[in-house]
């Protein structure tokens, strides 16, 4: 996993809120899209978190301090930040789902006195797969949030903490449901369980927020490659409200 | 000669009409014989035109054949369509320099070429229309798609004949081009041959004027409208359409996409030979050095694997998956996107489909059948 800052050189790009996402370019390789992971009260610092997973991020992943990418963005519809003020705000991170959480995080902590409980879930494979450790740790000192981590499998003991998927999680968390609002990104087949488990718990599906990945191409509704039914995640998402994609989600292979 | 109204002009008329074209600086493309197949090409003049020749098609076969007279355009369409120029398969978009640490980037710059299409039918003009909605309709803007598709003369030609695989009327899209044309033409066989001429532009008045053309007489107009009205009672398939988005978005689990799955080789012809279909994807490349480098858009098919790959393995595995996304994308998802159908009824899907899956049947198949979901007759 890498942490990539880029500063940018040319006309500043817009400042991106939280959830939203650049398409990178490592020249001569190719282009991916990825989301923003920084403070976004530093639009200055332009922080992406990489897995190396195929050929575009294992380049991007080499890349040298100096060096120079290419960057398009920021795209999409991100995190309904402005509709949580005044309520409770329950993040539920699976993986790499963190790193487009993480703006949201900041955002949060750093108008702390807007919302009402903060709960952040998150649920990583293994102990060692846990991402921003230090920070999960520090914020955990803050007596404002509640930060909880889970793994799948702790094969080494010296994990102390929850065993078993994020959604177990969610019993424990102290949130009002009619008055919540739930920031959902992981694994499409996390994300269902997590949604369901919010509708048990009582939150309502308008109130369930998501982010989709798809293959994209362009990021702009031309390639066609990131349709998902009638929308365009790139340009329609990637966050959705989850009543509207409820029922597409129900699909296997849409 | 220069009166509003349609106009008639002779096939030598049509001669002055290409090289009026050609003098305005335009690259005129149209029909020509080519490979057992009537293809879009460039033309050099009207005798490059598939005089004479037909087209006979069904579901997976196409055939050429001679017609009893010498009709220019005596064809419906063939394996082309006019996005091969307008959006075509390979289009780079830039070129990178790095020195050093700094890289370089210039955009491809947009084509400065003009075509003049030469017998666009209607349902191609349809098509074109929604592929403007796709690429300049909407808040991102294709650069390469708009200065070809701005520079174009469009010279349509109504159908005098449907073929097999035809079923433009259902789609509410011909045989009768309606509109976004600069000429049109109706090509007469009975009597003299001639064509009567209709001006839909200020560029195509402008044009006409300068042709040996006179007015168009009653027999001339009625002769005309006969034709068009024989070959809208002559089409090879019909479809209910008019709640297609609904039928289909209420049937995405209906056991016919399992029985198509088996049919489908998910080669990807419909979607190439499609004149809406739109996808792209996208290729970088660079030279041995890594100094120059450069990405190149290329036409690509939801019917391949590497579609929807993302890390975890392909979205879309199945057949059955692909071959439901490219239907219910043409007939559902297009009108929730782009407010129009994305079917013209051309039937080249039909026709080049190597196992001869026919878009009408399918959806027939699905809406008389007893396991159907939701409302509908
Ligand atoms: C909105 C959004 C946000 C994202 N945010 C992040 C993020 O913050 N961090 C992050 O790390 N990732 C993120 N991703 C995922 C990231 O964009 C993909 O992982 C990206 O594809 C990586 O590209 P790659 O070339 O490294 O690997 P791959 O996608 O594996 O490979 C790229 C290309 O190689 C080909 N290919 C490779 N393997 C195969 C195969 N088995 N079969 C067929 N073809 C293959 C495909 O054509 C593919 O397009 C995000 C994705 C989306 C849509
Ligand atoms: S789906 Fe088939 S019939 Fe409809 S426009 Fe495309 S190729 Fe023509
Ligand atoms: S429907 Fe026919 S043309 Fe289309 S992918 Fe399947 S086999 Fe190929
Ligand atoms: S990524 Fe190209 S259409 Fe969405």
């Amino acid at each position: 996993m890498w942490t990539l800052e880029i500063e940018p050189d040319g006309p500043a790009s817009a400042a991106a809120a939280p959830g939203q996402f650049n398409m990178l370019t490592a020249f001569g390789v190719g282009e991916a899209a990825i989301s923003l992971s920084g403070d976004p009260a530093e639009p200055g610092r332009l922080v992406h978190t990489i897995r190396a997973v195929g050929p575009v991020s294992h380049a991007l992943a080499q890349l040298r301090p100096g060096a120079a990418l290419g960057l398009r963005g920021p795209f999409g519809a991100g995190w309904p930040m402005a509709e949580a003020a005044g309520r409770d705000v329950v993040i539920m991170a699976g993986g790499l789902g963190l790193a487009p959480l993480r703006p949201a995080i900041y955002r949060l902590l750093a108008e702390r006195a807007r919302y009402g409980q903060v709960q952040v879930l998150y649920g990583a494979r293994s102990p060692a797969d846990i991402l921003f450790r230090r920070e999960l740790e520090s914020w955990r000192r803050r007596l404002d949030v509640e930060i909880e981590v889970t793994v799948d499998h702790a094969a080494v003991s010296d994990w102390r903490g929850h065993v078993g998927v994020v959604t177990t999680l969610l019993g424990r968390a102290a949130f009002d449901p009619a008055n919540t609002v739930a920031l959902v990104c992981g694994p499409e087949i996390m994300m269902r369980f997590c949604a369901a488990a919010l509708g048990d718990a009582g939150v309502k599906a308008e109130a369930i927020h998501l982010s989709m990945e798809r293959n994209m191409k362009c990021a702009i509704g031309l390639c066609g490659h990131c349709q998902f039914g009638p929308v365009f995640i790139c340009r329609d998402g990637p966050v959705f409200r989850y009543d509207q994609v409820a029922g597409l989600l129900r699909h296997k292979e849409l | 000669m220069d009166h509003q109204g349609p106009s008639v002009l002779t096939a030598l008329g049509l001669q002055a009409l290409f090289d009026s074209l050609r003098h305005r600086g335009y690259r005129i493309v149209g029909p020509k014989v080519r490979d057992g197949a009537i293809v879009y090409d460039d033309l050099d003049g009207v005798a490059d035109l598939p005089q004479g020749w037909t087209d006979e098609q069904a579901p997976g076969r196409y055939r050429l054949a001679r017609r009893d007279d010498a009709a220019l355009f005596g064809y419906a369409v063939g394996p082309h369509s006019w996005k091969a120029f307008l959006h075509p398969s390979v289009q780079r978009l830039w070129t990178a320099r790095r020195e050093g640490d700094a890289v370089t980037v210039t955009p491809e710059p947009t084509s400065a070429e003009r075509f003049a299409f030469i017998g666009v039918r209607a349902c191609e003009l349809k098509a074109i229309e929604i592929q403007d909605r796709v690429f300049v309709g909407g808040a991102h803007i294709d650069p390469h798609y708009r200065a070809r598709r701005e520079g174009a003369f469009i010279v349509a030609v109504n159908c005098a004949e449907a073929a097999g695989t035809c079923f433009c009327v259902s789609m509410g899209s011909g045989p009768k081009v309606e509109a976004g044309y600069d000429l049109a033409l109706t090509e007469i066989t009975e009597g003299e041959h001639r064509f009567v001429v209709e001006a839909g532009s200020e560029a195509g008045r402008q044009v006409l004027a300068e042709l040996q053309a006179h007015a168009a007489m009653d027999g001339d107009l009625d002769a005309a409208e006969a034709v068009v009205q024989r070959t809208a009672a002559s089409m090879g398939r019909q479809m209910r359409s008019d709640d297609l988005r609904e039928l289909l978005a209420a049937n995405l689990e209906h056991p016919r996409w399992d029985d198509v799955a088996d049919r489908c080789l998910t080669c990807g012809n419909c979607t190439m030979v499609c004149p809406t279909c739109f996808c792209t994807s996208v290729e970088d490349s660079s030279d041995l050095t890594g100094a120059e480098s450069s990405r190149t858009r290329r036409w690509d098919s939801c019917f391949t694997m590497d579609f929807t790959h993302v890390p975890g393995g392909s979205v879309r595995a199945s057949a059955r998956s692909r071959y439901r996304q490219w239907m219910t994308h043409k007939l559902s998802s297009w009108v929730d996107q782009f407010g129009t159908s994305g079917c013209v009824g051309c039937g080249r899907c039909l026709t080049w489909c190597p196992v001869g899956i026919d878009i009408t049947e399918e959806v027939r198949a699905i809406r008389e059948s007893p396991s159907k979901q939701g409302a509908g007759t």
